[in-house]
């Protein structure tokens, strides 16, 4: 019965949403205020009733209601509750509707919050973003229901794979699909402009704090997937160029880049039509990125085929959403008046060059994503991995890391590059430090790490020291300074945690990439062994049993001179009802390094096979991710008074008690 | 949670199962594979991070804990320790398997897209920014928009306007 009504709901949401996607768009083109209005309580409207439904499938899975085909193919009533609430999404049809809850969430804050946009644009908005969810209720219900019945109802489900069955992964794809989905208020934003034909500041200013939402969550999510790989796949691999991964760094590279041209439009109204032009592709992206996954089209164009209903609908879907808005992009952009200008050396500049560096870099991901496939189709089977994406990754990456620390220096309008390298004097002395350091330190390791690590280095410096330029450290009083600093704007700390994570990411991949150890051997109780000074004792191996599995554990304690550090359990689990065995690593950190252990099979003589890794600077990655994701938020909470500043700005009375609060 | 019968039934009927289970979970590299000669090994290791385990989803032989890729890292092995350079090696494995086994692409007419691809993207874009910075420089050049000269009763009004201005 609560199926049912879940089900009735969606439907209701689909006609809500062609309400929506119409009548408003229609009554901005004729003047029609009451048309127009329909659009916010529509917004929420829709959005009660996807939560209604998604509600009612999170019901089915809580209670392990078997009768629904979606619930006895994913879940388990043995399977613990925290699994049983993920694994709503943790499969196709379950993951669409939470995307489409996602959607509607966005649409339902733009109309809530959207009280100052100007009435004609916010209908648009609400429209365009109601016309995307026509296309993925419409998926959902033609070809993905997740409410379907099944008779007779299995007495068990089939449980969900094992692997999911992780808090990493539980919460990965809620962070991803925030994300893809974020970018898609920044594409309603940019076709509705491209409607009305007008992009303004007061657009920019808009569009950046969804794109910054969207980008941090969508920031979080990569680094969760990424931290799950770690741990779970047992081996301290973090990054593997899979499709799978690819498809969702895309948007990542463009919406990072589409973050830096929205400010050039917002602070010097230029850059106008590119922006509205990635605003577009990146959401293009991050749509192409669901349905590939979804449609398992990566791993072979025949899998595609299996379900021919479903790959022709996103096919069409994908051909309506990306051609209509490139179409519209070509026919109206030009109309679209450039602002102001700027010379090459300059903060507009600056930017430019980021968004040139990552837009090329997203074209190589996603040739080299794509290449398997287009080749496949002219009877050539092709693979492109790590060393394509590495190498490409070293040729665009390095010199975009080296430019964004010089960027923050440059003025607007016209900059004298001389002057910004000037003040980075002392920055660029601690980078040569770091530089001869790291390469005392590796001797005769590869040389891309020295490279790397000096980037990093340089890219860290130069942030702080754009920072204390701001705040003039040393050259004012202490007080003075400190009294600056706490009136920087929020925004510009926003940018000095990212760019900083940024560094101590880049840090963190390097030295892992450069100075991991391994050892790999068979094991007796008793026996120790030596990885990069610690020494790892094999204590024993135990059987143990699981909520829904079997595990042997093995334990080890690791001494550092023969001071305690750690002991480490790693777990080899089986999971009987998928009959599938999944491996736990055990990881201590201490913060430079990871000590990573893992547990293989019996060789039936009292030995197990056991993997001992030293990850240098791993946790760093994490780290550096977590201070990009801390970044945005912090600038986030200043765009927040930002929000349709105009009208603020003309009544600072009433604006006061927001500040307040 | 309360258990059901089919919980509790489960070790005894599974226990077996299991334990083949673990067997098969053979995982990435293993001891017994593992070449005497350091500096082999080294190569063998290196070697394996550019090889397709064919059956996988993009994986490498050298993480991969499928069959093949154990059959393959053993070839590998075979063959250097048969003497043969890194790059015959490879050649070898082409023969068998095709351009597919390659995680680094050759390059190839089939490959040049995928090769020159993000040059060329570099090069159009890089062209572009310099059309945008050529063109806007010549509407800079030209100046603002001229603004024609006031004539005496905008004059009039104008020196009015800024007295006004003044007085407030």
């Amino acid at each position: 019965m609560i199926a049912e009504i879940g089900h009735f709901a969606l439907i209701l949401a689909l006609v809500v949403a062609i309400v929506q996607g119409t009548l408003p768009m229609i009554g901005a083109a004729q003047g029609r205020a009451n048309w127009m209005a329909v659009a916010r309580p529509a917004a929420q409207l829709q959005f009660l009733l996807v939560l209604t439904s998604f509600l009612a499938l999170m019901q089915a899975y809580i209670i392990s209601d078997f009768s629904l085909a979606n619930v006895a193919q994913n879940s388990h009533s043995a399977k613990p509750m925290l699994y049983k609430v993920t694994g709503v999404w943790g499969n196709h049809e379950g993951s669409m509707l939470l995307w489409i809850l996602i959607l509607a969430l966005f649409g339902a804050a733009v109309a809530g919050f959207g009280g100052n946009l100007p009435p004609t644009l916010r209908a648009r908005v609400l429209s365009v973003q109601a016309l995307i969810s026509v296309g993925f209720l419409a998926f959902s219900l033609l070809t993905s229901n997740p409410f379907e019945r099944i008779f007779p109802v299995p007495l068990d489900g089939r449980d969900l794979n094992p692997l999911l069955q992780d808090p990493g992964l539980a919460f990965h794809p809620p962070m991803l699909y925030v994300g893809y989905v974020g970018f898609s208020i920044a594409f309603a934003f940019a076709v509705a402009a491209l409607i009305e034909g007008r992009v303004d500041a007061a657009w920019a200013r808009w569009v950046r704090p969804w794109t910054l939402l969207a980008w941090l969550f969508l920031t979080a999510g990569i680094a969760l997937g990424s931290w799950w790989a770690y741990y779970e796949l047992g081996w301290g691999g973090w990054w593997f160029w899979d499709p799978v991964e690819n498809v969702s760094f895309m948007p990542w590279l463009m919406g990072t880049a589409l973050l830096h041209s929205a400010i050039v439009v917002e602070k010097r109204d230029a850059l106008k039509i590119w922006t509205i032009l990635l605003a577009i592709l990146t959401f293009s992206l991050s749509l192409i990125g669901t349905f590939i996954v979804r449609s398992g089209l990566l791993t072979s164009v025949h899998a595609f085929a299996t379900d021919p209903e479903r790959g022709l609908f996103i096919l069409v879907l994908l051909c309506i959403a990306i051609g209509g808005s490139l179409v519209l992009f070509a026919l109206r952009a030009p109309a679209l008046k450039a602002g102001g200008l700027f010379a090459p050396i300059s903060r507009e500049g600056g930017l430019v060059l980021n968004n040139l560096l990552l837009a090329v870099a997203t074209g190589t991901v996603f040739i080299g994503t794509m290449a398997p496939l287009f080749a496949e189709a002219f009877d050539y089977k092709l693979s492109v991995g790590a060393p394509y994406f590495n190498l490409f990754s070293a040729i665009f990456g390095l010199p975009l890391i080296a430019a964004m620390a010089v960027g923050p220096f440059l003025p607007w309008k016209r900059a004298d590059l001389a002057g910004a390298l000037g003040r980075l004097k002392v920055a660029a002395g601690l980078t040569f430090a770091a530089g001869l350091v790291t390469w005392y330190l590796q001797q005769g390791g590869p040389v891309l790490a020295i490279v790397g690590m000096t980037l990093a280095a340089w890219l860290f410096f130069a942030t702080l020291a754009e920072w204390a330029d701001r705040v003039q450290l040393f050259r004012i009083p202490p007080a003075a300074s400190l009294s600056r600093a706490l009136r920087l704007p929020r925004a510009a700390y926003g940018m000095t945690f990212a760019h900083i994570g940024m560094a101590v990411a880049v840090a963190g991949m390097t030295a892992s990439s450069a100075w991991k150890a391994e050892e790999v051997r068979v094991m007796r109780p008793g026996e120790t062994v030596e990885v990069a000074g610690y020494n790892y004792r094999f204590e024993e191996v135990r059987e143990m049993r699981g909520p829904n599995y079997f595990s042997e554990m093995g334990r080890f304690t690791v001494t550092l001179e023969g001071q305690p550090v750690a002991e480490l359990t790693p777990e080899k689990r089986f999971y009987p009802v998928q009959r599938m065995p999944t491996t736990e690593a055990a990881i201590h950190t201490t913060g430079i390094s990871d000590l990573y252990a893992v547990i293989g099979d019996s060789d039936g003589q009292g030995g197990w096979t056991v993997r001992i890794y030293h990850e240098p600077l791993v946790p760093w990655l994490w780290a550096g991710c977590l201070l990009m994701v801390i970044g945005g938020l912090v600038s986030l909470s200043d765009r927040r008074l930002r929000v349709g500043a105009p009208r603020r700005r003309a009544a600072p009375a009433a604006s006061a008690p927001a500040t307040a609060s | 949670m309360t258990p059901r019968p089919f919980t509790r039934l489960l070790p005894g009927l599974l226990m077996p199962l299991a334990a083949l289970a673990f067997a098969w979970s053979a995982l990435a590299v293993e001891p017994d594979e593992i070449l005497d000669d350091p500096e082999l090994e080294a190569r063998a290791r290196e070697l394996s991070e550019d090889i397709r385990c064919l059956v996988c989803q993009n994986e490498n032989i050298d993480s991969s804990n499928a069959e093949l890729a154990k059959d393959l890292r053993v070839l590998v092995r075979e063959r250097l320790v048969a003497g043969d350079s890194d790059q015959q090696v490879l050649d070898y494995l082409v023969e068998r398997y095709g351009d597919f086994v390659l995680l680094n692409p050759p390059f190839k007419p089939q490959t040049y897209l995928l090769w020159f691809g993000p040059a060329a993207i570099l090069l159009l874009g890089g062209l572009a920014v310099a059309a945008y910075f050529r063109q806007r420089g010549r509407e800079a050049g030209a100046g603002p928009a001229p603004t024609p000269d006031l004539n005496a009763e905008e004059r009039k009004r104008l020196n009015a306007l800024l007295k006004d201005e003044g007085r407030a």
